[in-house]
């Protein structure tokens, strides 16, 4: 089957928009995708025609609502082959995930002296939750380094292990290097040492099929907005003898099963960890966002966006005075560089202007950029719907800024 | 693209590539720190000040050619200047960079070398690394000791 990108473009409105006069090319899909058509349209069909509370109501509209958004779960679990569908919680993002897993988890189980891992690579919704944890439960936080490859060191990972590891929470692929982290592996070590592992799949999940039963995952977190599904809707993934055993995160109705003032019980699973009204039109559009990905085919997503890389790594590397950082042998299609010793900032403001969208910082992700002694880079990301003639214009554009800058 | 050249004009290339008065000096007098955490500019800015006037000052910048630019062009600008004079500058040009109306010919006129800086506003997203470098020659001046940053 050929991956007719033309025809995939055709389905994201917003790909049509100009930027100063320029066509948008869009290369910032690692901090947030764009839309399918119908994506936007299970918004607004939500709201024009299966819209109400869920789980409280009697009457139909409620109903048709709940099945939705139960419908959009049962797809979820399906993504990413967990067992039971009560093991699909729907959260905010993965930052809520992660900090679901730290208050609920964590904070009960953890003691002084307890440790958890992370790596280098870690985003920071992958890093300040745990040193929350630290600061009220006295556990130690290790990282696990990598290369200057940006690979994470298996074997160092491994000597930070010890009988007090309780956790390891790792990134499946990162978001300011690209390197896909072996997770299958890191779980079956950390699991020989009694630890648990949350794995933050944002990264991950728009670009590779995840199957959290063949992982062994015991939490796997991942965002809406980053898989073409819309912003404030997430997912955490938890083994249901895990989420059980948790405290509630967030009080409030849905959660319960009764109260009173003396006291109140709980719900079941997943309802438990999901307090108040939901983003129901959000949960029903991701569930619409997995269906368009999952039509295309992740295989063929994959296959096209690493032909994309190969060619935009090439484009880049033929510029003289380009820095990659972030070259391991197994990457996704992100390229983080810098140019010269012209700031990010600047590079990122002139492709602006003639219609590139990429990222330029330190990509919620300061400690990779302290190791590789870099205050910022420019970052291209590319997804499902980008295409050669786009790294084309980003390689033109990057001379431009040459230019102006004598370089 | 005259936007850009209007923003990357040859004189703040020049001035980000050989900044002025960059470098920390023998004998600090009052030194303060800026940050932009969005975008990494950081810097410090030394100031000496002897009877309300500004004799020396200096700064050691991490940052983007705006802000690189910006702080060259101002201690070039302030040097041997009052403190109330520098502070006028200051709001001046914070006031030509922020301003949704056309900046008049004759704030041009006073705004001096700095007037290569008026088309940082149309870049909205720029303007605070134009003035992080005035801000935190103002906190250096008024000897404070909190960090100043952009958010």
């Amino acid at each position: 089957m050929s991956y007719d990108v033309s025809k995939i473009r055709n389905d994201f409105p917003i790909l049509g928009e100009e930027i100063y006069g320029n066509p948008l090319v869009y290369l910032d899909n690692g901090a947030s995708a764009q839309k399918p058509r119908a994506v936007i349209d299970a918004i607004g069909n939500t709201y024009e025609h299966e819209y109400a509370n869920v789980h409280r109501g009697v009457h139909y509209m409620s109903q048709k609502a709940t099945d939705a958004m139960e419908n959009a779960r049962e797809t979820v679990r399906s993504f990413l082959n967990a067992a039971d569908a009560r093991e699909i919680i729907f959260v905010r993002g993965a930052t809520e995930g992660i900090n679901l897993v730290a208050s609920s988890w964590a904070e009960m189980e953890l003691r002084s002296g307890d440790e958890i891992i992370l790596t280098e690579m870690e985003h920071h919704s992958n890093i300040v939750p745990w040193q929350f944890v630290r600061d009220r439960t006295g556990a130690v936080i290790k990282v696990a380094p990598i290369s200057d490859d940006g690979e994470l060191l298996m074997d160092e990972f491994e000597k930070l292990l010890s009988p007090r590891t309780r956790l390891v929470a790792v990134t499946h692929i990162s978001n300011a290097l690209g390197t896909v982290v072996p997770v299958a592996e890191i779980i079956r070590m950390a699991h020989d040492h009694g630890a648990k592992v949350l794995i933050d799949g944002c990264q991950a999940v728009p670009h590779m099929q995840i199957d959290v039963q063949a992982l062994d995952a015991d939490f796997y977190v991942f965002s809406g907005h980053k898989l073409y599904g819309p912003s404030g809707i997430g997912i955490l993934y938890g083994k249901a003898d895990l989420l059980n055993a948790m405290r509630p995160y967030h009080g409030g109705g849905e959660m319960i099963n009764t109260v009173s003032f003396e006291e109140s019980t709980f719900a079941e699973l997943p309802f438990k960890f999901e307090a108040g009204t939901p983003h129901i039109a959000g949960a029903i559009a991701l569930g619409a966002a997995v269906d368009y990905v999952t039509g295309i085919g992740l295989e063929n997503i994959a296959a096209h966006e690493s032909e994309l890389l190969a060619y935009a790594t090439e484009q880049l590397r033929e510029i003289n005075s380009v820095g990659l950082i972030g070259t391991a042998p197994e990457k996704a299609a992100i390229l983080s560089f810098n140019l010269d010793d012209i700031h990010p900032h600047d590079v990122g403001t002139i492709l602006d202007r003639e219609g590139i969208a990429v990222r330029t910082g330190h990509h919620c992700a300061q400690p990779v950029m302290d190791r590789f002694d870099v205050a910022a880079t420019v970052r291209a990301s590319f997804g499902l719907y980008n295409t050669r003639q786009e790294v084309d214009a980003l390689v033109a554009s990057l001379r431009r800024v040459q230019e102006i800058f004598g370089a | 693209m005259n936007d850009l050249r209007d923003l990357y004009q040859d004189v703040i290339l020049d001035h980000s590539k050989n900044p002025r008065n960059e470098g920390r000096p023998e004998n600090p007098g009052h030194e303060a720190k800026g940050n932009n955490p969005l975008c990494g500019d950081k810097i410090t800015v030394y100031v000496t000040v002897d009877d309300g006037v500004l004799k020396d000052i200096r700064f050691e910048a991490r940052g983007c050619a705006i802000s690189v630019a910006s702080a060259s062009m101002m201690s070039e600008l302030a040097k041997g200047k009052s403190a109330e004079d520098v502070r006028a500058m200051f709001d001046d040009f914070h006031e030509a960079v922020t301003s949704k109306e056309p900046v008049a010919p004759e704030e041009v006129e006073k705004l001096d070398k700095l007037a290569a800086l008026i088309g940082v506003r149309e870049f909205p997203m720029r303007v605070k690394c134009a003035t992080l470098p005035w801000h935190t020659m103002a906190s250096a001046i008024d000897d404070s000791t909190q960090e100043v940053t952009t958010e």
